[in-house]
């Protein structure tokens, strides 16, 4: 049974938009962070506050690789295994944390605590190779510290994301994608080092853009 | 023309400053200023203004920014929308998700200027699903905004409305095209929509439609502030302007580097520490997977559109990727297909079959099992895929295979006898990072 608090929270997604039927994606995610997968009766649930047939919705529902029909473990890991991170180490970290869950892409574990996928580019090339726990960065990441990280998740201890929160649950991560807020913005770095490192060589050299008011470069100084 | 060697930030200016991803601290170094001098401009100047500025877009193909706006239909008495594309998915390309996180209001002051210059008064930030932390900072920024009074109802008095909503997808490549996304947006399987007509006529519910990239808009501020003038100070005649380059792969220093468009690869590598120690560059790419490889020879020449496109790749998102010679390109090809095979969104045939086709011969090819003949069956698959398939991803597709075939022939062959793993030890290509956590 889909409780009312979802179902009022499903239909207040629906009214965000000029047209309800734009809500279909994250009502699909709000569905996941409360039932752990998209249920038969989530889509019932879908179908009956957008006015649109099961079939309609199941077509959405299976396009898209974020949405799981089986329930999914409470953690999430994807390790990227695009060309990027994957000749970098991610094809040896993928290797390694598939070893220490003893399952495989798609896969969840007996006790239910993780479920595993062979991610694409997560637009972290730059912090390769890219691992993700409920699609949370955990970026530069070896065998060893990959799997102490699980090992960590596993043992119920604290783990931070490398540019953002400490990490919740998958759940959790659904029911943000939803557009509720968990709070958890500044957690965190404004950017980290990697993201820095162009303004930090610019600041050592004195480089700066044109000023804005007379148009000069600075650009030259210090070559 | 401006001096292009050096590195120019001006999004990234505040990024080390630990606020830098809220009002406060975008409002510290003027932050919304170009707001209420667009408003005074009215919006017909705000789009002549950004046409003359020479803005190209930066998602990858480059068109104008000032001209897509000006194909919105005017006193048409159809509500206008403004989307942003913030799906960023194309492999190598990392450049939108850390604005988005550091600097969220670049873009949404950029987004009220543009809804002002095309009349919309809704927009729409579609965002990638796997990056809850970049959802929660631009979903911030936007409340941050509407408390500010520079979203929501009669914005600073001008009388102009505009409402922001934030959009997760989730996890499909293809919704980065801009029709796709728009299906994807009004809640249907993300499939690309035949052109004409294009999203300025009939675009988001069939009404007028821009759909921009995040750094493009997160361009605009800037260029009101600055004017044409300055922002052309930056680039050539035909890439003015700055880029937020990400480099990646095996060079020293990865990362972003905000410099003016026309710096070239050396130039940018130097900044990003150079190849990594006791190695030289193998291939590179000039704006993700997507867009042919270049070699070593090609370093000296100028990142824009037209040098690259001379040279017969593209900037494309331009977020270089550099490999070097530990690297097999065979592996490295075989992989960027099976990812668009796994992408592709099954709507046409060429790209729908081809894709696995392709990728079936290349896996042969690294397990050191192809037949030379079969490199002819690849040329020919790729030839019938490219300007065959209904969307640019199936041209995509086709784009790796010949671009490392011109430069790497004899890798393919050696294909047909051993193995990519036993030429070129994947070991040897890995950097780990000293980091653990
Ligand atoms: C398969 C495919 C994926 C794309 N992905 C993106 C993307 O993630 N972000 C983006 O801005 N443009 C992407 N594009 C390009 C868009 O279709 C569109 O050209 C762009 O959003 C226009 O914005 P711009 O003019 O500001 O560059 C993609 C195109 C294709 C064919
Ligand atoms: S080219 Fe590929 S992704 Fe594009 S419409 Fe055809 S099948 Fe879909
Ligand atoms: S290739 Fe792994 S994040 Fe881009």
């Amino acid at each position: 049974m889909i409780d009312t608090k979802t179902l009022d929270e499903l239909r207040e997604i629906a009214g965000r938009y000029p047209q309800a039927r734009s809500g279909l994606l994250p009502m699909l995610h709000l569905l996941q962070s409360v039932q752990g997968h998209v249920s038969s009766e989530g889509i019932a649930a879908c179908a009956d506050i957008l006015e649109l047939t099961t079939a309609e919705v199941t077509g959405v529902a299976t396009f898209y690789t974020m949405y799981h029909s089986e329930p999914q473990g409470q953690h999430h890991i994807g390790v990227c295994i695009n060309p990027g991170c994957a000749i970098l180490g991610g094809d040896a970290v993928y290797a390694a944390v598939s070893e220490r869950l003893g399952i495989d892409h798609d896969e969840v574990t007996a006790d239910g605590k993780f479920s595993l996928e062979r991610i694409e580019c997560q637009a972290a090339c730059t912090h390769a190779p890219a691992m993700t726990v409920n699609w949370e960065f955990m970026d530069l990441v070896t065998p060893e510290s990959a799997v102490s990280t699980i090992d960590k998740l596993a043992n119920g201890e604290t783990v931070e994301s490398t540019r953002g929160p400490v990490v919740g649950t998958w759940r959790d991560t659904a029911r943000v994608l939803a557009g509720f807020d968990d709070g958890k913005t500044d957690e965190g770095v404004a950017a980290d080092e990697l993201m820095l490192a162009g303004l930090k060589r610019a600041k050592e050299l004195g480089m700066t853009a044109p000023n804005m008011t007379n148009g000069a470069s600075h650009a030259e100084a210090g070559q | 023309m401006g001096q292009t060697s050096g590195l120019t930030p001006v999004l990234t200016a505040h990024w080390d400053e630990p606020d830098s991803y809220k009002i406060e601290g975008y409002r510290r170094h003027g932050g919304y200023d170009a707001v209420a001098k667009a408003f005074a401009m009215g919006p017909d100047s705000v789009i002549s203004l950004v046409k003359d500025s020479g803005l190209r877009g930066r998602g990858g193909a480059g068109f104008p920014t000032g001209l897509k706006w000006s194909f919105v239909p005017q006193n048409d008495g159809k509500p206008h929308y403004l989307v942003i594309n913030a799906d960023e998915s194309e492999p190598g390309a990392c450049k939108d998700i850390p604005l988005m996180m550091a600097n969220p209001h670049s873009l949404i002051e950029g987004i009220i200027i543009t809804a002002f210059a095309i009349r919309a008064n809704h927009a729409f930030i579609y965002l990638r699903g796997e990056v809850p932390h970049v959802y929660r900072r631009i979903s911030n920024a936007v409340r941050e905004a509407y408390a500010a009074g520079v979203l929501g109802k009669n914005i600073a008095g001008s009388g102009f409305d505009l409402d922001v909503v934030v959009h997760a997808g989730a996890g499909a490549y293809i919704c980065g095209e801009e029709t796709a996304l728009l299906d994807s947006l009004e809640g249907r399987r993300g499939q690309p929509r035949l052109k004409p007509p294009f999203p300025a006529v009939a675009g988001l519910y069939a009404s007028p439609t821009v759909v921009n990239n995040v750094e493009t808009i997160a361009n605009i501020p800037s260029i009101i502030n600055g004017g044409v003038d300055w922002f052309r100070s930056f680039g050539t005649e035909k890439s003015p302007g700055f880029k937020l380059f990400a480099v990646s792969g095996h060079v020293n220093r990865p990362g972003i580097y905000e410099a003016p468009l026309g710096i070239t690869m050396r130039e940018l590598l130097e900044h990003a520490g150079g190849v990594r120690n006791g190695h030289k560059v193998k291939f590179w790419l000039p704006g993700g997977s997507s867009v042919p490889m270049l070699i070593e020879e090609h370093l000296d020449l100028p990142l824009t559109y037209e040098a690259m496109a001379e040279a017969g790749t593209m900037l494309g998102t331009g977020t270089p990727m550099v490999f070097d010679e530990t690297t097999s390109v065979v592996r490295a090809v075989t992989g960027w297909l099976k990812f668009y095979k796994h992408e592709s969104c099954g709507k046409c045939t060429p790209c729908r079959e081809g894709t696995w086709f392709i990728t079936d011969l290349l896996t042969r090819f690294e397990a050191g099992t192809g037949k030379v003949e079969q490199l002819d069956t690849l040329n020919q698959l790729c030839g019938q895929i490219m300007g065959r398939s209904f969307c640019a991803l199936g041209d995509a597709a086709a784009t790796p295979f010949p671009a490392a075939m011109k430069y790497f022939r004899d890798e393919f062959i050696a294909g047909t006898e051993t193995a990519a793993d036993f030429m070129f030890d994947p070991q040897k290509s890995m950097m780990l990072p000293v980091v653990t956590r």
